[in-house]
């Protein structure tokens, strides 16, 4: 079985967003290590990008810090090509399409492959586009993750489903990452029964405005797991060492982790 | 639905949010195009609203100055609102009256988009917010006080290099956040499909006007057609109907800013690489890891490290020949123009009018050069009277 899927077999597996780099590559390794150690089952690391218009304004300040600090999407390969044999967990890289373009489809899949990474999600790669990345990744066997939103039509789904392998990433409300949305989102439970009728075996992660314990109590009876990005992030920013960085990850895990068990 | 393609340059990259609206627009506007109703409607505001058609004006002056050919100018400066912007947002105003939208949002460089986007929002009394980035707030205050007096409220956008690129990355994260009820008015042929085609479509007015008038004055059509290239608006709405013309050369001028060695410019095609930004493929200004490179020119309109998907297209076919021009270059033709004419062009248009400096006098006196005056320069003052400063300081 895909090794993403796999971390959905007994569970609702706790994706995590940080971005690549941010605010430097020895400290990605950490935060992975750290990450790993405390639960969390699917690592994503952002490639960091000038524009990224998908997200809200933490993504992009850990965009810029990243990139201020040197940081390429060769070099962050490489260090993940570096600490494969320690990772246990599935690596996903998210990125905008440009940064894929410029790399080298064909280049992209073969380096990340070679790397250990499991999947890729592109945000700003719709499925109608003619990119050949899709070929490149089936080839090595890497998952392309494809999002949907509450306002995809059902034709529209049909055609992204299809095409998306390891999860499907269910986008969930109309908005950036990180948006803060108040309380529940409205309409989820139909959005995800409609999606799941199209999806079939297809596992549903929900991300987009997660920022907390209370919130996935309110959403996790719905999705088969759920995506955090701006909030961890925001909470390891709060540390003014990187001890203390660490050490709100490890927490913020536990919380949502703990959050995840109770209601299930 | 075609897929809005010009060859390789051109597509949607977009969040997924955006894909239904995309298809909304592309559908009604399709629907629209040929509608007599909307034809009527739109050429009727065109005329009566923003003063059309703008005229084509024999500079005697500029042309005996330079000895060489005739030089004639396309005149969108006398535009309501004062450039070629006014012509799109027309039209994009009277779809999003049909989508049944009730806010408005754009982004601006120079201001001169926002302020004909809110120009139109407040005629047909709709919201209207305009993304501008804190510099250009700065370098054109003049335009920001116009759109506060129309009712628009406008947005600094201090992330990023706080210009156009960026004002464009929050226009968008705006539009998914409120893609329901909310048209984007993008103010260039770039984004993404069905943009390019839409825009040029609303822009080839000024190509379709001079094809008419150069007929009538010449009895033939022009050797030469200049404009200039930021996103690339006004000159795809010059040129796009003289594309099929082969013996009508087309030159775009970019912004060289303080020359392309500088690294400090915004002459995307000129010394750019094809990506992808702001939802199309088409060259782009980039490093080697694929992030943005600020563009750079004294003109905030031209100051954007993208450009229009069928420009790219046309440089690729060899169809348009592109230049470019620098500050220097701009500012002189600037001058030129307010001393020989009596016209006070945008910077904007200076740049394509400074490329007459190298063009017309190797050219006989029976030849004709169009070039779009695409805006006035009233904004620019303030900026003139800085460089002419420094300049005295010197």
């Amino acid at each position: 079985m895909n090794k993403i899927t796999a971390q959905f077999e007994d569970k609702k597996p706790l994706v995590t967003y940080i971005s690549g780099g941010d605010p430097s590559l020895e400290m990605t390794e950490k935060l992975i290590y750290k990450l790993q150690a405390e639960g969390v089952d699917i690592i994503e690391l952002g490639i960091p990008f000038s524009d990224p218009l998908a997200d809200g304004p933490v993504i992009q300040e850990a965009s810029q810090r990243a990139l201020k600090a040197g940081t390429t999407l060769k070099k962050l390969i490489a260090k993940i090509n570096e600490i494969q044999d320690r990772v246990e967990v599935p690596l996903v890289l998210m990125g905008y399409y440009n940064s894929v373009l410029n790399y080298g489809e064909k280049e992209f899949a073969r380096d990340i492959s070679a790397a250990g990474i499991s999947g890729v999600i592109i945000p700003d790669l719709p499925v109608d586009e003619k990119a050949e990345l899709s070929v490149h990744l089936a080839e090595y066997g890497i998952s392309q993750i494809m999002l949907v939103t509450p306002n995809t039509s059902d034709q529209r789904l049909k055609e992204i489903i299809v095409k998306s392998s390891g999860f499907l990433y269910c986008v969930a409300h109309l908005g950036t990452t990180g948006d803060d949305q108040q309380g529940v989102y409205p309409g989820l439970e139909k959005y995800l029964q409609r999606v799941r009728k199209t999806a079939g075996d297809l596992p549903l992660g929900l991300g987009f405005g997660i920022d907390g314990p209370e919130k996935v109590k309110k959403i996790i009876d719905y999705p088969d797991g759920i995506i955090i990005g701006s909030a961890l992030i925001k909470a390891i920013q709060a540390g003014n060492t990187e001890a203390e960085m660490l050490a709100n990850a490890g927490e913020f895990v536990k919380k949502i982790k703990n959050a995840i068990i109770e209601e299930n | 639905m075609s897929r809005g393609y010009f060859e390789e340059f051109g597509g949607r990259f977009v969040p997924e949010t955006l894909m239904p609206a995309l298809d909304e627009l592309e559908e009604v506007y399709l629907e629209l195009k040929d509608d007599p109703k909307f034809i009527n409607k739109l050429k009727s505001l065109l005329a009566d609203y923003s003063g059309r058609p703008t005229s084509l004006y024999f500079a005697e002056q500029l042309t005996k100055y330079y000895g060489g050919a005739k030089i004639y100018l396309k005149r969108e400066d006398l535009n309501h609102t004062g450039a070629h912007k006014i012509n799109n947002t027309l039209g994009q105003i009277l779809l999003a009256k049909k989508m049944g939208k009730k806010r408005i949002i754009a982004e601006t460089g120079a201001g001169q988009h926002g302020v004909a986007t809110a120009t139109v929002a407040a005629r047909f009394n709709l919201d209207c917010e305009i993304y501008m980035g804190a510099e250009d707030i700065e370098r054109q205050a003049l335009n920001v006080y116009k759109m506060e007096m129309l009712g628009a409220e406008v947005i600094p956008v201090t992330s990023g290099t706080q210009t156009l690129k960026d004002a464009t990355n929050e226009a968008i994260r705006d539009w998914v956040t409120n893609v329901e009820d909310t048209h984007y008015i993008i103010g260039s042929v770039v984004g993404p499909h069905p943009y390019p085609e839409m825009v040029r479509d609303f822009q080839r007015i000024i190509g379709d006007e001079t094809r008419k008038q150069i007929q009538e004055k010449e009895g033939r059509l022009p050797d030469y057609i200049l404009a200039c290239v930021g996103g690339g608006s006004n000159a795809m709405g010059i040129f796009y109907p003289f594309v099929e013309d082969k013996e009508v050369k087309l030159v775009g001028i970019e912004a060289s800013g303080k020359g392309i060695d500088s690294g400090q410019h915004a002459a995307t095609l000129t010394a750019g690489r094809v990506g992808v930004l702001h939802g199309s493929k088409s060259y782009l200004l980039q490093d080697d890891d694929g992030q943005i490179i600020p563009a750079y020119s004294i003109s905030a309109g031209l100051d954007y490290p993208g450009v229009g998907p069928e420009h790219s297209y046309l440089k690729s076919i060899e169809r348009v020949d592109y230049q470019s021009a620098t500050d220097m270059e701009a500012v002189a033709a600037f001058k030129l123009l307010s001393e020989k004419e009596g016209i006070i062009p945008a910077l904007e248009s200076s740049h394509a009018l400074s490329y007459l400096e190298k063009l017309a006098p190797e050219l006989d006196q029976n030849q004709l050069i169009v070039v779009n005056l695409s805006g006035r320069g009233d904004k620019d003052i303030n900026n003139f009277k800085k460089i002419r400063e420094a300049e005295e300081n010197e």
